[in-house]
């Protein structure tokens, strides 16, 4: 096989690498000019040094009428670890159910969770706003997360990998005495670690980025998630503070980045298993 | 796939149920059920009083020509996306595949671009395309091309596709890659010495192989232009101008939410949802266990 | 050391107290139950504007001691109307709410969900006198019989605002704007000629500027009935001969490269303030803004009206918000009454001159009006009356009272679409508004029939 580097092979790399990083590259440079010059269209692609301001002005304060980027960032985190943890939590539990016991109804049971595959949250979006206005969630942080984690996504995913336990290990935790609870405190959730660790970046990423149902359920300004907080400071009726917007936007994008990059390995071994 | 071994116990099995039971009933059926009751009813914004109305709303829907060409419109949005997205991430695999020095750091800058929010993508756009403010958009202007996706539908259509694309390429080539390090490299190795040369050799054997991942990342792409890209369109354009980005989900949002109209949007829901259920129900009839999304 | 503070600032209020508190026996029955009433307000102002509000609700806590008012700020117009929907179907509506004016239609449909102030003075002894507002002002908020329906609190009316920088450049006299449209067009024809604006005109607020004040400005009927004041049946007209002509020229001139098209609703507010515009038609609110931050010299100006379609322009209709009560399941009468209290302070000449002053809202009361030209105001702030001629001038017919339409906003919405698709080359400007009438009178039957339910 050759030797010489693959030319081609990274140039087209290089260009992928440039597509994704250079926007963001911008957004950040734009984030330390000035807010006035971007605002008549001489926005640039050089850092300006002096201009790191920026951040600590609108962490502490937000733009004009808008939160203070450290309390939207706070929501947006308990908001993403909410639905991250409760999802895999009421997903191992029922997956565990219907895996490893007998009962009536057991079947239509897991029929019933798994149609709700089928109703990604925008379809659902009216009607689900009705119910939580009749119950009177709207504008709660509650209401923020709960609808979210409903879906059987996860549950799908462990009952695949409850169920590929082998028989042995159970035989053997039941001769040993061990309850069902403590074979899955035990085993079950130990041998599902690699899968949880995925699904915790995938349902954080997801958490994190949700747009449309916090926009619908939450109008209290103290309910905003940062990525509703960055647009709502776009095309505000007075002037947009660019800086403001462009410095957000990067903030916005790091706690996921670095949840994704940190536990890539994870991610990605659990998104594609079965593809090996 | 039942086990054989199981535990004995009645209550304990319900309980742990209970939760997503639960969730399931409050958050998908009563909903659901809801919209299907709001869809054939008018009622007025305030719930003060609601008359039934059997299925005019559907019909009004179903006949009015700006419900058609919004569908329609989600269709091309979706095909584009799902297209364009992953023609580049099957680029970028196939040379990650091959490459060799750097190929940790290449994946992890090519992953990243996953956990940025579509809206965060929209944002991102702006400051690149706007005709005002954005580096390229000015560029554009001041060079000649009139640019300006404010006030040119086709215009602006291009831009919410390239956007929505941009954010899920990620997505794409971690499974692209995945898919072509599966691929044996005897199978490779045998073509090649064959004598078939490098686009040959993708064509007839590496492409064909992939099909699975193919057709499963077609389905995912597809839902997830339909929509997970509201958050992307939404904060570039909000469906204008005159309609000419307006999806079907942009359309459920607008006339449910600002217009106030639920009957119309109970029902798009509705038909929304019997979609939904259509494509999945396909996805698993061809392709049984992938369920992660 | 608040109420210090505020007792000092606001000496008028303490001497409205008595006259708020003493007919509505409120100070009696709330010593009797020993506690504080919190009445909550949904407002959608932003920045100075929040500012005021904030005054405001501070005096008037500190003027009494049985009621308190809690302002929050709950979002754009839009979503406070939303926000204000999905709570009062749980039950829980805040007790006043500022809602804009094309949402009016909306409230009047509300039923139950709302107390209009002819009941709310009704049951509170409140004393309203509906003749103290301006006509263009009150005619919006009240029924058909003059019963007053929400509480006009935001009023502003459209204008067009000068850059007068850019008028120089063009060899234009800044001191004289142009009063019909035909010296518009000729004025940003030398515009353009001698390139003295990146934009020679633009317009905020599109369809309430070129289409609702255009026809009401030229006496021509919006819709049937009144305009929707008579009845749910309305349908819409402003496809007739006069506002094709308009809305032709605005295309015609978009073609010509003399009118640019900045966007739905509010967007194009930051064009205004740039300055980038040498003409624009905008809100009077935003004279607050300018005087504030711009970095041109500009000029308020009453909007043009075309002398081919009539004589001397009829009054402009206003924009802008009003408070309504909203009801609740445990609401007490005692709540009632301390909404009542707020109401009737509000309505008081000072403070309505004072909010005017500070926010560049017109005064609603005739009472205000004078308090403001007694002071001098309008002398040192020319052309800030503007506003206030333009509403009061003229004889109010049915087509000059507002428009009361179920859906106002879908209804901008719609006509807004058909604009930039015309935009696009894609039809002339009778075809735009006759979809716009088709399409908007779909929504109106709409409306009428889940108002019916």
């Amino acid at each position: 096989m050759n030797n010489r580097p693959d030319w081609l092979a990274h140039i087209i790399l290089g260009l992928g690498v440039l597509l994704f990083v250079l926007p963001v590259w911008l957004v950040f440079a734009g984030s330390t000019q000035d807010p006035d010059a971007i605002a008549r269209g001489a926005l640039s692609p050089w850092l300006d040094p002096s201009g790191f301001g920026v951040y600590a002005r609108v962490l502490s304060r937000g733009a004009l009428g808008g939160q203070p980027v450290w309390h939207m960032l706070a929501i947006s985190f308990a908001m993403a670890l909410a639905i991250a943890l409760g999802k895999i939590a009421i997903s191992v539990t029922s997956a565990y159910a219907v895996v490893f016991f007998r009962f009536p109804f057991r079947r239509a049971a897991f029929w019933l969770i798994f149609i709700t595959l089928m109703l990604p949250i925008e379809v659902r979006i009216i009607p689900t706003y009705a119910v939580m206005a009749d119950f009177g969630l709207i504008n709660s942080f509650t209401g923020l997360w709960v609808p979210l984690i409903a879906s059987a996504t996860a549950t799908l995913l462990f009952r695949q990998v409850f169920t590929a336990i082998p028989d042995a290990l159970v035989e053997a935790a039941r001769m040993d005495g061990a309850g069902p609870l403590r074979f899955l405190r035990d085993i079950a959730l130990p041998v599902s670690g690699a899968n949880i660790a995925a699904l915790f970046v995938i349902l954080f990423v997801y958490g994190w980025n949700q747009y449309l149902w916090p926009l619908l359920v939450a109008t209290d300004p103290h309910l905003d998630t940062i990525v509703i907080g960055i647009v709502k400071m776009i095309g505000v009726d007075s002037q947009t503070d660019w800086g403001a917007v462009m410095a957000t936007t990067i903030i916005a994008l790091l706690p996921p980045v670095i949840v994704v990059v940190a536990m890539q390995r994870w991610f990605v071994a659990g998104l594609t298993e079965g593809e090996k | 796939m039942d086990r054989r071994t199981v535990f004995s116990g009645r209550l304990l099995p319900h309980l742990l149920l209970a939760p997503q039971l639960l969730l399931t009933v409050f958050f998908f059926y009563w909903p659901a059920a809801t919209a299907v009751w709001s869809s054939l009813t008018a009622e007025d914004a305030f719930g003060q009083g609601w008359i039934f109305v059997g299925l005019d709303n559907f019909q009004d829907l179903l006949t009015d020509p700006l419900y058609l060409q919004s569908a329609l419109r989600t269709v091309v949005f979706c095909v584009a996306v799902s297209v364009l997205a992953m023609a580049v991430a099957l680029l970028l695999a196939v040379f990650a595949d091959r490459v060799i020095a750097g190929r940790g750091l290449y994946r992890t800058l090519l992953i990243w671009p996953y956990a940025v929010a579509p809206a965060t993508s929209a944002a991102l756009f702006v400051f690149v395309l706007h005709p005002r403010f954005g580096l390229l958009g000015r560029w554009l202007n001041t060079h000649g091309f009139d640019w300006d996706y404010t006030l040119n539908g086709v215009q602006a259509m291009g831009v919410v596709i390239a956007a929505s694309a941009w954010k899920q390429v990620s997505y794409n080539f971690i499974f692209f890659l995945a898919g072509l390090q599966s691929i044996p490299r005897a199978v490779i190795e045998a073509a090649r010495m064959d004598g078939a040369k490098g686009w040959l050799r993708f064509r007839t054997i590496t492409f064909p192989l992939l099909t699975p991942t193919t057709v499963f990342l077609l389905v995912v792409n597809l839902v997830y232009a339909a929509f997970d890209s509201f958050g992307t369109i939404y904060a570039l354009t909000q469906g204008g101008p005159s309609k000419d980005t307006e999806t079907l989900v942009i359309k459920v949002f607008r006339d449910g939410y600002i217009n106030h109209d639920i009957g119309g949007s109970s029902a798009q829901s509705v038909l929304l949802m019997l979609a939904v259920i259509a494509v999945t129900a396909v996805q698993f009839r061809f392709m049984g266990r992938r369920t992660l999304s | 050391m608040r109420r210090r503070t505020l007792l000092a600032a606001a000496p008028l209020s303490l001497a409205a107290a008595p006259l708020s508190l003493a007919p509505l026996g409120l100070s009696a029955s709330a010593a009797r139950a020993g506690e504080k009433i919190t009445i909550i307000w949904w407002h959608a102002m932003t920045a100075a504007l929040a500012e005021e509000v904030k005054r405001i609700a501070d005096g008037f806590n500190a003027s009494q001691a049985e009621v308190e008012i809690q302002p929050v700020y709950k979002g754009s117009y839009g979503d406070l109307l939303t926000a204000l929907i999905a709570a009062s179907r749980a039950g829980e509506a805040p007790h006043l709410a500022q809602v804009f004016e094309v949402g009016t239609g909306t409230m009047l449909g509300a039923g139950k969900a709302v107390k209009q102030v002819w009941e709310l003075a009704k049951e509170t002894g409140l004393q309203i006198d509906p003749k103290a507002y301006i006509p263009a002002v009150r005619g919006y908020y009240s029924l058909a019989d003059g019963r007053m329906a929400s509480m006009p609190f935001n009023s502003s009316t459209g204008v067009m605002w000068i850059n007068k920088d850019a008028f120089r450049r063009a060899g234009l006299n800044p001191d004289k704007a142009p009063a019909t449209w035909q010296e518009v067009r000729a004025a940003c024809d030398a515009i353009k000629a001698k390139s003295a604006a990146p934009i020679p005109m633009t317009t905020s607020w599109f369809t309430w500027i070129q289409l609702e004040q255009y026809s009401a400005l030229h006496n021509l009927p919006y819709a049937t009935k009144e305009n929707g004041f008579e009845g749910l049946d309305t349908q819409l007209v402003f496809n007739g001969k006069a506002q094709v002509k308009q809305i032709q020229r605005l295309l015609d001139m978009a073609k010509d490269g003399t009118f640019k098209y900045s966007g739905r609703d509010g967007a194009p507010d930051p064009v205004i303030l740039s300055g980038d515009a040498a003409i624009s038609f905008g809100s009077s609110a935003a004279r607050g803004n300018l005087v504030k931050s711009a970095k041109f010299e500009w000029a308020e100006a009453a909007l043009p009206y075309d002398p081919e379609v009539i004589k001397t322009p009829e009054n402009s209709i206003i924009g802008g918000a009003s408070l309504w009560t909203m009801t609740a399941p445990k609401r007490t009468p005692a709540e009632y009454k301390a909404v009542a209290s707020f109401l009737r302070y509000i309505g008081t000449p000072d403070l309505d001159a004072t909010w005017a002053q500070n926010t560049g809202y017109v005064p609603v009361t005739h009472a205000g009006f004078e308090a403001l030209k007694k002071q001098g105001y309008y002398d040192k702030n020319v052309g800030a009356d503007i506003p206030v001629e333009q509403l009061a001038r003229g004889k109010m017919t049915a087509n000059t009272r507002g428009l009361r339409l179920g859906r106002l906003p879908e209804i901008r919405a719609i006509i807004q679409e058909e604009m930039e698709k015309a935009l696009q080359g894609g039809q002339n400007a009778q075809a735009l508004l006759d979809n716009a009438v088709e399409r908007g009178n779909k929504v109106l039957k709409d409306f009428a029939k889940s108002a019916k339910a």
